[in-house]
């Protein structure tokens, strides 16, 4: 894509040596079948803050994910979590964290006990200690009164927090969770953000999380957007808005609508693209420029919205393209939950 | 790391590593609680070996009658071992639909991002598999008085180790074939390639010394003629042997080995594709 920007603008200052890397990604490129999945991705994911990895559907944050959960290895470049490489070390780096798959991994055949007794002995807990610590995981997913029943008797909101449970029983230092609100109402996933924000504050877990919803990410400490493997932006939610100075406007013009994002360039000298069949203008000031470019162009415009950027901004702002493609007009009908 | 005892004071009770027993034996006991939930496995895991037994027995034997009047008796009791290790085989194979299984429902995959050894994950699913499929051989022993066995304490703890074995090294070829596949569907089609030359080339239904010299070749490659041949031997001690009782269960020892190395291997594969 001709328009795309450059694939890492502005990488952020390495982190103080206080605040070393929970997770250090370098370079990672991942290749199958003559597609790249990622293409040399980097970033770190500092202690006790919830990190996200926002992306469309095959942008590669699955297959980052699997990269640092240690199902695959990368093609190239490196994963460290916890100083432990995915790649030499799975087996210590497996250690240190606790993973939520998108996909359902608890047992509907099993009681909610029962699943995380399983859970304990793959981690080595077992005994005394391991009753006493499923008690207390159920009572802080607030699941104590349903501990002896069936799975398959839960709701999708009760499943997903027997699974949180399942992730956090040995006390992972960082939590990954893949799409962890796929399916869950609205609020079942308040409920979750709510308790991510907690393990966060009071017990420090450094929670990495991905998402291709923009009201999540919207809730994540730092973020990094990728689009097609690349890294095409990271930092604060409040830093990447920022970074589009002012106002978004979008212009719905009777005209070729190519032809006016031209002359508005060429008469304001400001960048002008064109999405959608809509003119899209980045600018300071927003609402002043209305007024001349409706008094320049008369008759040519048709609507105009002026809006604060979004997250969804920030993505076309990078990629030159909307996040969901026209084919891919709602978020949420495209998720493959069984 | 210094910094990591400073900025993350977490209750270390996780220990450094789980083992392989734990983590097998939490497989294992969860194949049992599975198996035991679904009620309708557990009756047909009981009635089936009994009707096909009673039925084909019977019918082979009129078909197969010499003449003898006891004929049908006879196969009956020739048929016997061969229905056992058939039941054996059966089931020692379909339990591991349960991979399939687990690996569609998700849980494979947070058993592989646990720190378990792989080994433990086969030896686990394995177990698991051929505790039930040996349960149901042992089951089957119990009508060995109805045609006519009479076993003695040695030959009876002999015949349950043939058929743990079998039945481990048979689930162990289960799991060899469930393993890289993503459907129930395309472990059927698989898996009948493997069922019914192994069990018609066992011995199990016709012996391997009337057999043509093709055929003879065939069924002596094939380990479950062993396994058979090894039943029969405990069960009819005066009946007619190709094979020691001492190789047979070596041969079935180190086809047991082979197949779990295979499993092992096939296990420490990782992938290098997206896909779940």
């Amino acid at each position: 894509m001709a328009t795309k920007a450059p694939a890492i603008t502005d990488p952020p200052a390495p982190p103080p040596s206080s605040a070393a890397a929970v997770i250090s990604v370098q370079d990672i490129v991942h290749r199958y079948d003559g597609r790249t999945a990622l293409d040399g991705v980097s970033f770190d994911v500092r202690p006790a803050e919830i990190f996200g990895l926002l992306g469309p559907n095959g942008s590669g944050k699955t297959t980052l994910f699997r990269i640092l959960s240690t199902l695959m290895k990368p093609t190239a470049g490196q994963a460290v979590i916890m100083g432990h490489d995915a790649t030499k070390d799975p087996a210590a780096l497996r250690r240190e964290i606790g993973v939520v798959f998108q996909a359902q991994s608890v047992d509907e055949k099993l009681t909610a006990y029962e699943n995380l007794w399983h859970q304990g002995h793959l981690y080595g807990l077992h005994g005394t200690a391991l009753k006493k610590r499923i008690a207390e995981i159920l009572g802080r997913v607030g699941l104590c009164d349903r501990a002896g029943e069936l799975v398959e008797t839960f709701s999708g909101g009760m499943a997903r927090r027997v699974e949180l449970a399942k992730g956090l029983l040995h006390h992972p230092s960082v939590l990954l969770l893949d799409e962890p609100t796929t399916g869950l109402d609205p609020g079942a996933r308040r409920d979750l953000w709510q308790y991510l924000k907690i393990l966060r504050d009071d017990e420090h877990v450094s929670v990495l999380v991905t998402t291709h919803l923009m009201e999540e990410a919207e809730r994540c400490d730092r973020l990094a957007i990728f689009n097609e493997g690349k890294l095409v932006a990271l930092g604060t939610p409040a830093e990447l808005r920022n970074e589009i100075g002012g106002d978004v406007v979008l212009l719905e013009v009777t005209s070729d609508p190519a032809d006016l994002a031209k002359r508005i360039q060429s008469r304001f000298s400001v960048p002008a693209t064109v999405l959608g069949g809509r003119v899209r203008i980045e600018m300071q000031q927003g609402h002043r420029f209305i007024a001349s470019a409706v008094e320049a162009f008369p008759g040519e415009i048709q609507s105009v919205s002026v809006s604060k950027p979004t997250l969804e901004d920030v993505f076309i702002d990078r990629t030159g393209h909307r996040f969901w493609g026209e084919s891919q007009p709602d978020s949420d009908s495209n998720e493959e939950k069984a | 790391m210094a910094t990591r005892a400073a900025t993350l004071p977490l209750p270390l009770t996780a220990p450094a590593s789980a083992g392989i027993w734990l983590p097998a034996f939490t497989l294992w006991w969860r194949e049992l609680v599975r198996f035991y939930r679904q009620r309708a496995r557990v009756v047909g895991v009981i009635a089936s070996p009994l009707l096909f037994w009673l039925v084909i027995g019977s019918g082979f034997g009129t078909s197969f009658r010499s003449g003898s009047p006891t004929g049908q008796q006879n196969y009956l009791a020739y048929f016997y071992p061969g229905v056992l290790i058939m039941i054996v085989l059966f089931t020692s194979i379909f339990t591991m639909m349960s991979v399939i299984e687990d690996r569609k429902e998700g849980f494979l995959l947070s058993v592989m991002a646990a720190p378990v050894p792989r080994s433990a994950i086969v030896l686990g699913k394995v177990l698991g598999g051929s505790t039930l499929a040996a349960l149901q051989g042992l089951v089957c022993l119990i009508f060995a008085p109805f045609v006519g066995i009479h076993l003695t304490i040695e030959n009876v703890l002999f015949s349950a180790l043939v058929v743990l074995l079998v039945s481990f090294s048979l689930t162990a070829l289960g799991f060899v074939i469930a393993w890289p596949m993503d459907s129930t569907a395309a472990f059927h089609g698989i898996i009948n390639l493997f069922l019914i030359p192994l069990w018609m080339l066992s011995g199990a239904m016709f012996p391997l010394a009337g057999a043509s010299r093709w055929i003879r070749i065939l069924m002596r490659i094939n380990p479950l003629t062993y396994g058979v041949e090894a039943l029969r031997r405990l069960l009819y001690p005066e009946s007619p042997l190709i094979f020691r009782l001492s190789s047979s269960i070596a041969t079935l020892i180190l086809f047991a080995l082979f197949m779990f190395g295979l499993a092992f291997i096939m296990v420490n594969r990782r992938t290098t594709k997206p896909a779940a």
